[in-house]
């Protein structure tokens, strides 16, 4: 294979057994890889298993079946060494500023731990590393001494991403790194997220339910619906020629800041709401909000198809 | 024209705290029109939702405090600021209603949909328990949900984002009320559901004629449901236009910056997203000239002197910023904000 993959994800499932003997499949069957130096974006509405694949990627949650691949290795069959390792490659940007910084720690401290645990470097050296990882993201370095309370929230996003570059990562997990920010203060945080990407050559998971902004950041997009990737195209492909009917209603579901633009649109926006995962739908999952729905969907789960080179989607009519 | 509904004038809001005094909302003045949706937009802390809430006297007293020379004037007789709580229980849910932002902590999970509908109704209207119920199933299929008489017997907790939203929506048109506060109705919900309750809050708009006050961040929001826009910034108003205006012809730096950090399907992923530098100023210590001054690349001397007054771009658009002073140096906004095509 000539592309270089630095994450591939064959038929990753995540079942939870819950009370009862019930089992909700949040990620079920997905397929996707990510190439060296690009920003995948995985977007879905909540509880479409989006932070679910993330977190499983990165063993947070032991995956129930399928492959994840990262250098070529089986993440899943790492250990001792070769799997300190594999953290120190793989690093995760939380959503929530305000719940993922410890508030007993200092800055420093915070963003010195990862450094520490593998051993790095240490006194003036270390001291230096924290400086320079806070002029990276924007701060500085007297922030160091200061704890995450002192902090706005874009600050503390900013934290946040200079503790997971601390250990020079090769890739970063994003996992709604931006929608508890303020408008403004998103822009600042993404066009750091590309400031980053540009100098050091990482490669990014964007997980995101806001496609406007994915798209922003995105080369690729994953669209998931009920654990389920219903599509997979490049970010200008996906938003030009949407080939999943749930994909074109999230497209048209977003509200566009144009009045004009707005007036003169045509929306299909799915009526109803999402299946419980718990339940889910026989055949493809969307088809109880499709507005193309035939027999065949309640039937079969259709397969995902590269419909034309680069573009795949999972869907009866293609 | 129409008659105001609303007429908000010069109103100060203060917290008094134990580290000192917080100027939330520092001289707010606007009117809403009947049948007329008017959104208030900004950043958290800018002061909207409290607002927002001084309008329908929810917030506490202490600590909040309406300072002196505040006026709120409500269908022409009410002067809001001055009412006593007895007198306000009859304004509140009778003549105003309020839609949260939060539908999974603004339910009492304790209450049936129906009895939670029904209570309102049955404080403010001589009705049986009876009819209460089966207006409260009205309400129910008015919002869009079927099985009324159903779901009337069902609890918050049965019920998705989406469907809570649409209770709130409909205990807060259970009175008929003349002027509906939504803030920010839609933030708590997905994409999809979003914009079902969008279209539900215009269809009953129209319906009702009722006035609507929006409260939100989001300007693709804005762009769907109002018709006139109030931009706010540390407590104050800085620009205020029709819809039109805001989008068309902003002319507040701030205004410049929310429309340009937006995301658009469009926009070219090789350029960097327009940011506006830096955070909002500290409301314990507003600064003494323009709030926005720290943040904006015009500033000017003046601005941190010398706080600007609304200059008039139209009867109907104002911009507070010294820019708009004929003395100013011409500046011309950044990039088109607003216009382009979609995909």
């Amino acid at each position: 294979m000539a592309e270089d993959y630095i994450l591939e994800v064959k038929n990753l499932q995540k079942h939870f057994h819950l009370s009862g003997n019930r089992v909700l499949k949040a990620v079920d069957g997905l397929n996707f890889s990510i190439k060296r130096g690009e920003t995948f974006g995985l977007v879905g509405e909540s509880g479409c298993g989006k932070s679910t694949t993330g977190r499983t990627i990165i063993r947070l949650y032991e995956a129930t079946g399928g492959q994840i691949l990262f250098n070529g290795k089986d993440v899943q069959k790492l250990n001792g060494e070769s799997r300190q390792k594999f953290y120190r490659d793989m690093q995760m940007v939380f959503q929530d500023p305000y719940a993922s910084l410890n508030p007993r720690m200092t800055v420093g401290k915070i963003i010195a731990e990862g450094i520490d645990i593998h051993g790095l470097s240490s006194g003036k050296k270390r001291r230096e590393r924290v400086s320079e990882l806070l002029n990276a993201v924007g701060l500085n370095e007297e922030h160091a001494g200061r704890f995450p309370h002192e902090f706005s929230g874009g600050q503390r996003q900013r934290i946040g991403i200079a503790r997971a570059l601390a250990i020079e990562p090769q890739f970063i997990i994003a996992d709604e790194p931006i929608s508890a920010l303020d408008v403004s203060v998103q822009a600042q945080v993404v066009n750091l997220f590309k400031k980053l990407q540009k100098e050091r050559g990482l490669t990014y998971l964007f997980i995101a339910h806001d496609l406007a902004m994915v798209k922003h950041i995105s080369d690729r997009i994953g669209v998931m619906y009920l654990g389920k990737l219903v599509e997979v195209a490049t970010s200008d492909k996906l938003n030009a020629k949407p080939l999943h009917p749930y994909t074109q209603s999230l497209l048209s579901a977003i509200p566009i800041p144009d009045p004009d633009v707005q007036k003169q649109r045509k929306r299909v926006i799915p009526q109803g709401e999402i299946p419980s995962p718990l339940n889910p739908p026989s055949g493809c999952p969307f088809r109880t909000r499709c507005p193309h729905a035939m027999d065949v969907c309640a039937a079969t789960m259709p397969s995902f198809k590269e419909v034309e080179p680069g573009h795949f989607a999972a869907c009866h009519m293609l | 024209m129409s008659k105001p509904i609303l007429e908000v004038n010069n109103l100060r809001v203060s917290f008094k705290m134990y580290a000192g005094e917080v100027q939330a909302v520092r001289g707010v003045s606007f009117t809403l029109n009947k049948g007329e949706v008017l959104a208030i937009v900004g950043e958290s802390g800018c002061g909207k939702s409290v607002t927002a809430q001084t309008i329908m006297r929810l917030i506490p007293t202490p600590p909040s405090y309406i300072k002196p020379g505040s006026s709120i004037l409500f269908d022409g007789k009410h002067e809001i600021t001055k009412l006593t709580e007895s007198q306000m229980e009859h304004v509140r849910g009778e003549e105003m209603g309020m839609i949260f932002q939060d539908p999974m902590t603004s339910l009492n999970p304790t209450m049936t949909v129906g009895a939670q509908i029904s209570e309102g109704i049955r404080k403010h209207q001589k009705v049986t328990k009876a009819e209460a119920m089966q207006r409260a199933a009205d309400l129910l299929t008015l919002v869009g949900m079927s099985n009324a008489q159903e779901r009337t017997r069902q609890y918050p907790h049965e019920l998705s984002g989406g469907m809570r939203q649409r209770v709130m929506i409909a205990l807060s048109l259970a009175c008929n009320p003349k002027l509906l506060i939504a803030d920010e109705p839609t933030t708590a919900l997905d994409v999809t559901i979003q914009a079902q309750i969008i279209d539900l809050l215009r269809e009953i708009q129209k319906k009702t004629d009722t006035s609507i006050i929006l409260i939100t961040h989001d300007l693709g929001v804005v762009a769907e449901m109002a018709h006139r826009v109030i931009v706010m910034y540390a407590g104050k108003v800085v620009e205020r236009g029709t819809l039109n205006d805001i989008f068309y012809n902003p002319k507040h730096p701030y205004t410049w910056g929310l429309l340009r950090s937006v995301p658009r399907l469009d926009s070219d992923r090789n350029n960097d997203l327009e940011s506006i530098p830096g955070t909002p100023p500290d409301l314990f210590a507003p600064p003494v000239g323009c709030a926005f001054a720290a943040r904006c690349p015009y500033a000017m001397k003046i601005c941190k002197e010398v706080d600007p007054e609304h200059f008039d771009v139209s009867a109907e658009h104002s911009s507070a910023c010294w820019l708009m002073h004929p003395e100013a140096p011409k500046v011309e906004m950044p990039v088109q904000a607003g216009r382009g095509s979609h995909g």
